[in-house]
């Protein structure tokens, strides 16, 4: 299985280098999009990613659910559309873009498999990033606390929280398989969006990595 | 006596149609406007305002579009009323359309009374004043026209094209008629098609124009009347469209007008009423009701994608043109829906699209009225058009 993929390994200091006030995980998802490639974002939040992207010669589009979000990045002068990645992805026709990016959103959407679908069919390459549930921190919490569980990075109460599909780097192993798509390149990353510098088995990544980071392609 | 006062009266509606406080164009029977309606309009004359200096390369050019009862006086004191221009608070020196920055090229539409020609306009085969022989335009026609305007104006590219409501679907009109003409677009609380239920109440409205015993079968001109009782009440009908309940509400209330109790009469009791009596009386002063007949006609007959087999991402593939769409939350007459159907169109024609959707009570008046949100999303959207397009800072 391992050979398929072209695990990252990043150390530390590779990841804590000087990122000029850019977020590092924008940094990992940026680099994962081939410069002058064509872009839709979905969830892009304020922009800042789209800005990043744009500074490496990247056509980029946004869709996002918030109407501050999306005010403030049509102030900035990007392209970004008021949406809901459950509802308007249908809109887009097959190959509009490159590159489509989910970050942080899957989980909180109604059908993420139709949502991934849809991700494969508008790009050739998805890259989709989620919280771990899978996380021996959330995994002790269930065991012991008997609740569910709330991290720094999820600190939402179960009945007030926009996350309602949780689910683990395994699970979304198999979600990708169900839905065909090709695993190109998977990150996982530590609490502080660091990519974990072990090149390591999946069981792993799936105790241990807080986020991950996946670039998709479409099975031919 | 009493008939020279009607003449000098009927003289003084007449003076801005055939001599506008505004440059004119004007275009021979050689070179007339080809109209939809199948018959070409010739000699006509185009009323319009500039604000700004076209730049040496001619690339900063922002064409506005005014709505159903707007003008080319988008930013200076209406020759007439006295009061500010329409859009002040959106065009001018330092303003998000920054006239230091661009040259703000707006003409006032085909079939309105403001010195373009429209049914107030003498017809030059009868020496006539057009009434309803004038023949019915639509909006790609007002558009046409708009391009004869700026091939005289040696404008051949808009950096920009802009506007609400009516003007929103010239601006759209304009892309797709045009795109390779525009660079940029901002439609605003608008719609790719005029739906039903606007197509109903403006009905309401020409009949109550047309229900006035003084509107004589269009030719008021040439009977000395003025059928300013009905236009009053299509205007006070479409003012109410154009707020919504809750800015209603908190304006008015049931607030009284100048009492204290009910006067148990037909009065203007409530200040609502008084309110849309006085938007009533100062509109008939200004606007001629044979041109809210025509205007509300080409509106009812906007519909982008007929003309593109039903499809209207058609009218939009491969557009070079970048857009700004922008509605409001608060707006039942072009409610965000409308904007949304537009906005899946251009995605689906792979067009550069942005699409803000802005809360405010205010309703479909958003757009005309102080919203710091309208103005800084107008701004970002042509800064970052302008430096894809290179323009300077201004």
């Amino acid at each position: 299985m391992t050979s398929v993929l072209m695990r990252q390994d990043r150390t530390m200091a590779d990841a804590a280098c000087e990122t000029g006030g850019v977020r590092l995980d924008h940094l990992l998802v940026a680099d994962m999009v081939e410069p002058g490639s064509r872009v839709l974002d979905v969830g892009c939040g304020d922009g800042e990613l789209l800005k990043l992207l744009e500074t490496r010669g990247v056509d980029g589009r946004g869709i996002e659910l918030s109407r501050e979000g999306v005010n403030e990045c049509v102030a900035k002068g990007l392209a970004v559309i008021q949406g809901n990645a459950d509802t308007d992805l249908a809109d887009y026709p097959d190959d509009a873009f490159d590159y489509v990016i989910l970050s942080q959103t899957l989980q909180a959407t109604q059908h993420p498999r139709l949502v991934l679908e849809h991700l494969l069919r508008i790009a050739r390459h998805a890259v989709v990033s989620f919280p771990n549930f899978g996380h021996w921190r959330i995994r002790l919490q269930i065991m012991f606390r008997g609740r569910m569980p709330m991290t720094a990075n999820l600190p939402d109460t179960w009945y007030d929280t926009p996350n309602i599909h949780f689910c683990t780097i395994k699970d979304f192993r198999e979600l990708c398989d169900t839905a065909g798509a090709k695993m190109e390149k998977a990150v996982a990353l530590n609490a502080w969006g660091r990519p974990l510098r072990f090149n390591a088995p999946w069981w792993f990544w799936n105790l241990l990595g807080e986020q991950a980071v996946f670039l998709l392609s479409r099975r031919a | 006596m009493a008939e020279i006062e009607l003449k000098e009266d009927r003289d003084s509606r007449l003076r801005e149609v055939a001599h506008p406080h505004s440059p004119v164009a004007h275009f021979s029977a050689d070179e007339p406007l080809k109209l939809d309606a199948g018959v070409a309009l010739g000699p006509f004359q185009i009323a319009y305002q500039t604000y700004g200096t076209l730049n040496a390369a001619r690339s900063n050019a922002v064409l506005v579009c005014h709505a159903l009862t707007g003008d080319q006086h988008v930013a200076n004191a209406h020759p007439v009323t006295g009061k500010p221009g329409w859009w002040e608070t959106m065009v001018g020196p330092g303003k998000p359309i920054d006239t230091e920055r661009y040259f703000v090229i707006s003409p006032n539409v085909v079939g309105a009374c403001m010195g373009t020609t429209g049914p107030a306009s003498l017809d030059p085969a009868t020496a006539q004043v057009y009434g309803l022989d004038f023949p019915v335009i639509t909006i790609r026609d007002m558009v046409r026209a708009q391009a004869m305007l700026l091939d005289r104006l040696g404008v051949e590219t808009l950096f920009s094209v802009a506007g609400g409501s009516m003007g929103g679907m010239q601006v759209l009109q304009w892309a797709a008629s045009y795109p390779e003409r525009v660079f940029s677009a901002l439609p605003i609380a608008t719609a790719a098609r005029h739906s039903a239920q606007n197509i109903a109440f403006h009905e309401v409205g020409r009949q109550a124009v047309m229900a006035d015993p003084e509107w004589k079968g269009g030719r008021y001109f040439a009977a000395g009347t003025k059928p300013h009782r009905g236009l009053a009440v299509a205007r006070m009908g479409a003012h109410i469209t154009y707020l919504s309940d809750a800015a209603l509400h908190r304006k008015f209330g049931r607030k009284f007008q100048d009492r204290d109790n009910p006067t148990f009469s037909f009065d203007a009791d409530f200040e609502v009423e008084s309110y849309l009596r006085h938007q009533g009386s100062t509109f008939v002063e200004r606007f001629d009701a044979n041109s809210y007949l025509y205007l509300t006609r080409a509106m009812d007959y906007f519909d982008l994608a007929a003309d593109y087999d039903g499809v209207l991402a058609n009218a939009f593939r491969g557009t070079p043109t970048r857009f700004c769409v922008i509605s409001f939350t608060s707006d039942w007459l072009f409610p965000t829906s409308d904007s949304r159907a537009i906005v899946h169109a251009l995605n689906a024609g792979g067009a550069r699209v942005s699409f803000a959707e802005i809360e405010t009570d205010k309703g479909h008046d958003a757009f005309l009225l102080d919203e710091p949100e309208l103005f800084a999303i107008v701004r970002g959207f042509l800064d970052g058009a302008g430096r894809a397009r290179g323009l300077a800072k201004g």
